[in-house]
């Protein structure tokens, strides 16, 4: 294929997953954002192999082979896992990024120094401090979202933590602006290697401190670091089409991590640094903290039956129980009694921005019945029922009124306003971030302690009976 | 639906002074030397023209910020994957080193680098798809 052609199925290709992210942005439109995107890869990935100093078609056939052989599994797992699949994915991208800038920098290195420039170092430098932070981080990311065994599930934090983090990555830019001044020094060598080391290293010493509250701001953080990493190698390849969707992708990470710290009332730098669950826990105050009050499903089951207006708030304790199908059966059954049922969605619910809305969205529940949280707290003090589902944090009162609380202005649902609250729990424990709930204890609150999806399965079965008795 | 602005102050600085050391870095090293041996060394790769990328990158990000804040909250998870997916595009660069004929040990590179990517574009765009296909409207309107 001659450049030009190359050139222009490139442009084709940016053109279209300008619009495939366009269209993404209504669930009427969203597959045929799908459409166009793959088409774009195609146009991509076509236009560069048809070009003839591209000759080992064996050696790209089998990685592609075998890319499709594990990437086609990884688009089947269960959408509970989907958090762990996207991270999981963010470390190939990573990869990806950091071994064409190693590859690059060895080839132009063996052509002779003058090849490498300032600014063609710096792009590799970036390319493959930003590729191996991506791929080391987001793998244990993975790995703590996949709760492997070896992988510590709760923030892990070390005194003098942040400095020595710190001080990692001013050393990685130091060798690396040294690498930039002198490209084929004598200690060229080793530094390269070292960079990477570091890199690798520091992506995981990132993500040992997060607690699982957190990840949905740190995939997000990942994804557009993937992102930069995919600029980094466009500008290393002098390719615009790799500049353009990897500025897409990294914006698209940007805006979300955005709305998650926002949804979270932190900064960025506070939710990479900050070592939320880490806080100390402030002694509970005994005064304030009441007793739990637990109910039966069938009285819980004959209250809903009477209300006129149920939300329910779903967080990451119903994806843990796998309650999705069974929260869909209760909808259905109070909406045939002619309830008003929806779904109270929180930004951060969940271990990855929007994680609820698909699983929801899986067990057929109708996205008109999936609300925002700003929208949902306006109606909250006309509503009979708030059904807290295996969320805690979401709903924390705290967020409101303790000053001294780690997640104080943090944008919560108010399911404390409704006239009744009833809160699935596992266990007495707090949750991820160790905090105690205020709304548990409230006097209009009652506790279905149990699994999410046991407890929701019997409160169906009540409401059967109930209904087979009038 | 939401008003509020959707970039807060400090990434309007961060994006400003990325920018800026950019423009400065590539204004430094286009000085003197580019001048100099502009006629002596033509295939000096010191000719290419950087700025063109940088705009390009600046450009995408703006139609990237302007693009996806539009997109519905509801969709976040499948869009996460699918700019995942999009990313992917690095496949370009792993068949730019793993293609021509280089030394075994880059060859190897590139291979491992566009198996990582066809891997994320296969389950990318599938995964997006399965998702996107689960958003139904209430049936009964």
């Amino acid at each position: 294929m001659s450049p030009g052609f190359v050139e222009l199925f490139y442009l084709t290709a940016t053109a279209l997953f300008i619009f495939s992210l366009h269209w993404m942005n209504r669930p009427e439109t969203a597959r045929r954002g799908v459409v166009a995107g793959a088409a774009a890869m195609l146009l991509g990935i076509l236009a560069t192999w048809a070009q003839p100093f591209v000759v080992n078609h064996g050696w790209m056939l089998l990685a592609v082979v075998a890319g499709i052989a594990v990437g086609y599994p990884l688009s089947r797992v269960a959408l509970t896992a989907a958090p762990q699949r996207t991270a999981l994915s963010h470390a190939f991208g990573g990869l990806a990024a950091a071994l064409v800038g190693t590859g690059k920098y060895y080839l132009w290195l063996a052509e002779g120094p003058e090849e490498l420039t300032t600014f063609r170092m710096t792009a590799i430098i970036a390319e493959v401090i930003l590729g191996c932070i991506t791929f080391t981080g987001s793998l244990f990311a993975a790995g703590k979202l996949q709760e492997l065994k070896w992988v510590p599930q709760r923030a892990v934090t070390y005194p003098l933590q942040n400095v020595s983090n710190i001080a990692l990555l001013i050393i990685a830019v130091a060798i690396g602006t040294w690498l930039v001044v002198n490209p084929a020094g004598p200690a060229a060598g080793w530094l390269f290697p070292a960079i990477i080391v570091i890199a690798l290293l520091f992506g995981v010493l990132l993500i040992v401190p997060i607690g699982g509250a957190d990840m949905p701001t740190v995939i997000a953080i990942l994804n557009s670091y993937a992102g930069l990493a995919a600029v980094a190698m466009g500008f290393v390849l002098e390719n615009n089409l790799l500049i353009t969707a990897g500025a897409l992708d990294g914006s698209s990470g940007l805006i979300l991590s955005i709305i998650m710290c926002r949804a979270m009332n932190r900064s960025y730098l506070n939710v990479l640094f900050g070592a939320f669950g880490s806080t100390p826990q402030t002694a509970p105050e005994g005064a304030e903290r009441g007793e739990y009050k637990a109910d039966t499903p069938e009285s819980a089951a004959q209250i809903m039956a009477q209300a006129r207006n149920i939300v329910i708030i779903p967080g990451y304790g119903m994806a843990v129980a796998q309650a999705q199908h069974r929260l869909r059966e209760l909808y259905d059954h109070l909406k045939r009694r002619g309830v008003s049922v929806r779904f109270a969605i929180h930004p951060v619910a969940g271990r990855m921005p929007g994680h609820m809305n698909v699983l929801l969205a899986e067990a057929d529940v109708p996205y008109s019945d999936l609300v925002e949280m700003e929208d949902v707290n306006r109606d909250m003090p006309q509503c009979d029922v708030a059904l807290v589902v295996g969320a805690n944090d979401v709903v924390n009162p705290a967020a409101n009124q303790d000053e001294s609380s780690p997640i104080y202005g943090m944008p919560i649902i108010e399911a404390s306003q409704a006239r009744t609250v009833f809160a699935i729990k596992r266990s007495k424990n707090p949750g991820f971030a160790g905090i105690d709930n205020a709304l548990y204890f409230d006097e209009k609150t009652w506790m279905l302690f149990g699994d999410a999806k046991q407890v929701v399965g019997e409160l169906i079965k009540e409401l059967a009976e109930e209904s087979r008795i009038h | 639906m939401n008003q509020r602005r959707y970039l807060p102050r400090w990434a309007i600085t961060a994006l400003a002074v990325a920018i800026g050391v950019t423009g400065i870095t590539l204004a430094m090293q286009s000085e003197p030397a580019a001048v100099a041996e502009a006629t002596s060394a033509s295939d000096a790769p010191d000719s290419v023209d950087y700025w063109p990328m940088v705009i390009v990158f600046l450009l995408s990000t703006f139609i990237g910020l302007g693009v996806i804040r539009r997109v519905s909250r509801l969709l976040h998870t499948p869009l996460m994957s699918m700019t995942n997916a999009i990313s992917a595009i690095a496949v370009v660069g792993a068949i730019l080193i793993a293609g021509p004929d280089y030394p075994p040990m880059i060859r190897l590179l590139g291979g491992i680098a566009l198996f990582a990517s066809v891997t994320n574009i296969v389950s990318g765009f599938l995964i997006t798809d399965r998702m996107l296909k689960m958003f139904k409207r209430d049936k009964s309107s």
